[in-house]
C-alpha cells in the first residue's frame, strides 16, 4: 500500500506548487516533506513536527480534540476523574484584571529540552529524533518523577488494569503516559487525531506541520503572525504554540 | 586507643521476641497493602495524577534522609577525632544503614511496576539525579559497610578513619542528590530553588541525630546496659545546634519566596491558606518540629531528665515527618502557574488546589519501611558485637 | 553407627523410591492453536521462532519505539493478528484465558511475559469498544461536560 501511495504523492507534487497543507482525503494530509518516512527507515531531525493553535478560533464548550484523542487511544474513563488519563484537555482561561476570557488545548507540548526527559532514571522518557517525546513503556518503572518535573501537568499515570487497548496506544497499569502527537498517524503521513476533528469540526484552530521546514503551513504561519510557548520564560523550546495568549 | 568491651546483646527475652514479633507484623501489614496496590493499581491510593508522590514518599525521604544524618556519629568520632564519640560509632554506621533500607524498600514497593527494578539498575539516563542517586544509595550500602567492617575488624582498623572519611564525603554527595530530586524540578512554584540541598543536609542532621538518640537510649534501656549522662549531654547539645540550624535555613528558604513576587502565590498558600499544609507546616514543622524542641533542650531543669530527651527527639520526628509532608505533598498540591495572571480551570485540576486524602495502603507501606528499618537494627546488635557493654561516664 | 543412622536411611530410601513417579506430575503439555492453512507460515523458521522469538519481539520493540521503524514482518501486532484467531465456535481467547496462545506455552514454562499488561491481546477487529459510528460523539462530550461542571474550581479550595 505504501508504494502505491508514495507514487501518486510524488506525482501530485510535481503538479502543484502550492504551499498549504491539502487534503486529499479525510484525514491524509500532504506534509511538506518530500515523500513520506518509508516503513523501514528511521526518523531523523531533519524533520521536527510541531502544533500551532490559534486559541481565537477555539470555542469554549467545545472538545472535539478532547473527544477524538480519547476515541483515537482508547482512553475510557473509569469514573475517577482525578486518577483517569488525559493526554489533551481544555483549559479555561479568565484574565483577573481585565476579565478576558479565553480556553485553549493543553496536551504535551513536545519541549526541545523537556525536563521529563532530564528527570527520568531509566531513559524511559524520550525525545524521538523528529522532536516527539514519548514514554517507552517497556522500561518505564512507574516512579513518576517526569510527572513531578513536567511545567505542564501532561502526564498520567495508569492507575488501574487495563485491558482491550487500540493498536495506536499500547497502554497499562503503572506506567506514566501523554500525549504522542499521534505518532502512529504521524508515521504515517497523517495528522494527529485531535487536529483531524478540529478541522473537521470546521473550527480550524489547530496546524500541524514541520517546523524545520520554512515552506510548510506551520512555519510561515509562525513567521507572519507569530506563536507564544506556555511558560515561555523556562526556555524549553516547546513544538506546540499558541496564538492569543 | 581506650579497649572499649563491645558485646553483642542477649536477646533472648520474651520482650525482645515480643518486639521482633510486632515489627514483624507491621512488615506483614505493609507487604500485604503492597500486594493490593500492586495488584489494582494505585487508584486504590489516594495518590493521584495531581498529586503523584504522597505518603510512601514522605516517609521514604525522611528515612533516606535520617540515614545520612546518622552516619553523623560516627564521622564525628572518625573524621573530626573526637574519642568521646568513638564508642558509638558501630551503632552510627549500623543505623545508617537500617534507615536507608527501610527508605529504599518503600520507594521500591510503590514504584507502578516494581517488578522492573532489574530495569532501573541496567537502563540509565545519567541527566537524571534519580540514577545518580541509585549510585549514590546502593554505593553508600557499600562504603558504610566496608567503614563499619573496618571498625570491627583488628586488622583493618587502621584504616577505618580513611574509610570514614570517605563515608562522610559520600553521604553529604547522597543527601545533596536527595535535596536535588526537588531543587532540580523547574515546574514547581515550591521547588526550583538551590536551596534544597543544603537544607536537606542540615535536616539530615537533625533528623539522623534525634533518632539515634532514641535507638541508644531504647537499646540500653531494654538490655540494662549502662548508658552514661556525659554522652547523652553532648548529644543533646549537637541536636540543640542542628534544630537551630533547620530552622534557620527553612526561615531564609521562606523569606526569600516571601520576597520574590513570583513566587507569592505557593508562600500564602503554604503559610496562610493551605487548610492541612498551613497546619502541619506550622504547628508540625515549625512548633512541634523546631521550636519546642528547642524550649526543652536549653530550658533549664530538665537538663538531666532522659524522658524529656526522648520527647525531644519524638518531637523532632514529628517535624521531620512534618517538613517532608509540607515539602513533597504541599508543593504538589499548589496548582503550576502556566497562565500568570489568569483564573484557570480544566478537566485536570489546572488552577485548583489538589485535595489528598493519605490511604490506609500508603500510611500502612510507609511505617512498614520504618520497621524494616528497626528490624534491622534489633537483629543485628543480637549477632554482632555493635553495642559496648557499658557506656558509663568515664571517671 | 549405622544403627544410628538407620531411621534416616529408611526415610531416605523411602523418598528415593518415588524418585521414578517424578516426571509423570500432572502438568498438561501446552496446547497450540496454530493458525489455519497450508500454505501459512510463520516469518520465520518455526524452529528458530520457538527458541528466538523474545529476541525478535524485544529488538522490534527498540526499532519501533525509538526509530521509528514499523517493518510489518516482526510487529507485534502482526504476530497477533496471525496467532491469536477464534476458534471452531467463534470464540477469541483473551490473556486472561488459559487458552490464549501465548499465555499456552508460557504457563507451561513458567515464564512471565508482560506484553499484554499494555498491548492488546487479540485482532482490533476482535474487541468490542464502543465505535464512534454506534454512539455519535455526543455522548462523550457529554461526559466531559458533566466532568467540567463536576469540577467548579473554588477560590482558596483547600482542606
Amino acid at each position: 500500500m505504501s508504494d502505491a501511495v508514495n507514487h501518486s504523492r510524488r506525482s501530485f507534487l510535481e503538479k502543484t506548487a502550492a504551499v498549504g497543507a491539502i487534503t486529499i482525503a479525510p484525514g491524509i494530509m500532504l506534509h511538506q516533506v518530500a515523500s513520506a518516512k518509508p516503513d523501514d527507515q528511521p526518523v531523523t531531525d531533519a524533520v521536527r513536527w510541531g502544533m500551532l493553535i490559534n486559541t481565537n478560533k477555539c470555542e469554549d464548550g467545545c472538545t472535539d480534540c478532547v473527544d477524538a484523542c480519547n476515541a483515537e487511544h482508547g482512553l475510557v474513563g473509569n469514573n475517577r476523574p482525578e486518577t483517569d488519563t488525559q493526554y489533551i484537555r481544555k483549559v479555561t482561561l479568565r484574565e483577573k484584571q481585565t476579565g478576558h476570557e479565553l480556553s485553549l488545548p493543553l496536551m504535551c507540548q513536545h519541549c526541545e529540552t523537556a525536563p521529563c526527559v532530564d528527570v527520568c532514571p531509566t531513559g524511559a522518557s524520550f525525545k524521538r529524533k523528529d522532536g516527539i517525546a514519548l514514554v517507552d513503556k517497556h522500561i518505564c518503572i512507574g516512579c513518576r518523577y517526569c510527572m513531578m518535573a513536567c511545567p505542564f501537568k501532561a502526564r498520567s499515570f495508569v492507575h488501574e488494569q487495563v485491558r482491550n487497548q487500540t493498536l495506536s496506544a499500547p497502554r497499562g497499569k503503572g506506567t506514566v503516559e501523554s500525549c504522542t502527537m499521534c505518532v502512529h498517524r504521524v508515521d504515517k503521513a497523517q495528522v494527529p487525531a485531535c487536529v483531524e476533528a478540529c478541522t473537521q469540526g470546521e473550527h480550524h484552530a489547530f496546524i500541524f506541520g514541520d517546523l524545520n521546514d520554512p515552506n510548510s503551513e506551520i512555519s510561515q504561519e509562525l513567521a507572519k503572525h507569530g506563536g507564544k510557548q506556555i511558560r515561555a520564560d523556562l526556555k524549553l523550546n516547546t513544538g506546540v504554540r499558541y496564538q492569543g495568549i | 586507643m581506650k579497649k572499649i568491651d563491645y558485646k553483642e546483646i542477649e536477646g533472648k527475652s520474651l520482650a525482645y521476641y515480643g518486639l521482633l514479633g510486632g515489627l514483624g507484623l507491621i512488615i506483614l501489614v505493609a507487604l500485604l497493602a503492597v500486594y493490593q496496590m500492586e495488584h489494582e493499581g494505585h487508584y486504590i491510593t489516594g495518590m493521584t495524577n495531581q498529586i503523584v508522590w504522597g505518603m510512601p514518599h514522605v516517609f521514604a525521604v525522611f528515612l533516606i534522609v535520617a540515614a545520612s544524618g546518622a552516619l553523623n556519629v560516627a564521622s564525628i568520632a572518625s573524621v573530626f577525632k573526637k574519642e568521646a564519640y568513638e564508642p558509638l560509632a558501630r551503632l552510627s554506621g549500623l543505623l545508617a544503614i537500617a534507615l536507608l533500607a527501610g527508605g529504599l524498600v518503600i520507594l521500591l514497593l510503590d514504584l507502578g511496576r516494581p517488578d522492573r527494578l532489574i530495569v532501573a539498575m541496567t537502563y540509565y539516563n545519567f541527566k537524571s539525579i534519580f540514577a545518580w542517586n541509585i549510585f549514590l544509595y546502593t554505593g553508600f550500602f557499600a562504603i558504610v559497610g566496608v567503614y563499619v567492617w573496618f571498625m570491627m575488624d583488628h586488622n583493618m582498623y587502621k584504616f577505618k578513619k580513611k574509610a570514614g572519611l570517605a563515608a562522610f564525603i559520600w553521604r553529604l554527595i547522597l543527601t545533596t542528590g536527595t535535596g536535588s530530586i526537588f531543587g532540580f524540578l523547574v515546574a514547581r512554584s515550591a521547588y526550583d530553588a538551590a536551596l534544597m540541598a543544603p537544607m536537606f543536609i542540615i535536616m539530615s542532621f537533625a533528623f539522623g541525630l534525634a533518632i539515634f538518640i532514641l535507638v541508644l537510649m531504647a537499646s540500653y534501656k531494654w538490655t540494662g546496659r549502662e548508658l552514661g549522662d556525659d554522652i547523652l549531654v553532648r548529644l543533646r547539645g549537637l541536636l540543640g545546634v542542628f534544630v537551630a540550624a533547620v530552622l534557620y535555613f527553612v526561615a531564609v528558604y521562606h523569606l526569600t519566596n516571601l520576597y520574590i513576587t513570583e513566587h507569592h502565590g505557593v508562600e500564602k498558600f503554604i503559610l496562610l491558606e493551605g487548610g492541612q499544609f498551613t497546619q502541619v507546616f506550622w504547628i508540625g514543622q515549625i512548633i512541634l518540629g523546631g521550636l519546642l524542641p528547642l524550649a526543652l533542650i536549653y530550658a533549664p531543669g530538665v537538663r538531666d531528665s532522659r524522658q524529656v530527651l526522648g520527647l525531644i527527639c519524638g518531637l523532632i520526628i514529628i517535624g521531620g515527618l512534618s517538613s517532608m509532608y509540607t515539602i513533597i505533598i504541599g508543593g504538589q498540591a499548589y496548582p503550576l502557574e502556566m497562565f500568570p495572571g489568569y483564573e484557570v480551570s480544566s478537566t485536570f485540576f489546572d488552577g485548583v488546589v489538589s485535595n489528598y486524602t493519605p490511604s490506609s495502603y500508603e500510611v500502612a507501606l510507609g511505617l512498614g519501611g520504618v520497621a524494616i528499618a528497626m528490624v534491622i537494627v534489633a537483629f543485628l546488635i543480637k549477632v554482632l558485637p555493635f553495642l559496648p557493654a557499658s557506656l558509663a561516664d568515664k571517671q | 553407627m549405622i544403627k544410628r543412622f538407620l531411621p534416616n536411611t529408611f526415610i531416605v530410601a523411602a523418598l528415593a523410591m518415588l524418585f521414578p513417579f517424578a516426571g509423570t506430575a500432572d502438568v498438561p503439555l501446552p496446547v497450540i492453536n496454530e493458525p489455519e492453512g497450508e500454505d501459512v507460515e510463520c516469518v520465520e523458521p518455526e524452529d528458530d521462532m520457538i527458541r528466538n522469538h523474545m529476541n525478535y519481539i524485544l529488538h522490534q520493540r527498540d526499532e519501533t519505539m525509538h526509530r521509528g521503524i514499523r517493518t510489518s514482518r516482526h510487529s507485534f501486532a502482526e504476530c497477533i493478528d496471525c496467532h491469536v484467531q477464534p476458534d471452531e465456535q467463534g470464540n477469541i481467547a483473551s490473556i486472561d484465558s488459559n487458552e490464549h496462545f501465548c499465555r499456552t506455552c508460557h504457563e507451561y514454562s513458567a515464564v512471565t511475559i508482560d506484553c499484554f499488561d499494555c498491548h492488546a491481546d487479540r485482532p482490533q477487529e476482535f474487541i468490542e469498544r464502543e465505535k464512534p459510528a454506534d454512539h455519535p460523539p455526543v455522548s462523550l462530550q457529554q461526559q466531559v461536560h458533566q466532568l467540567l461542571s463536576a469540577t467548579e474550581p473554588t477560590a482558596g479550595d483547600s482542606k
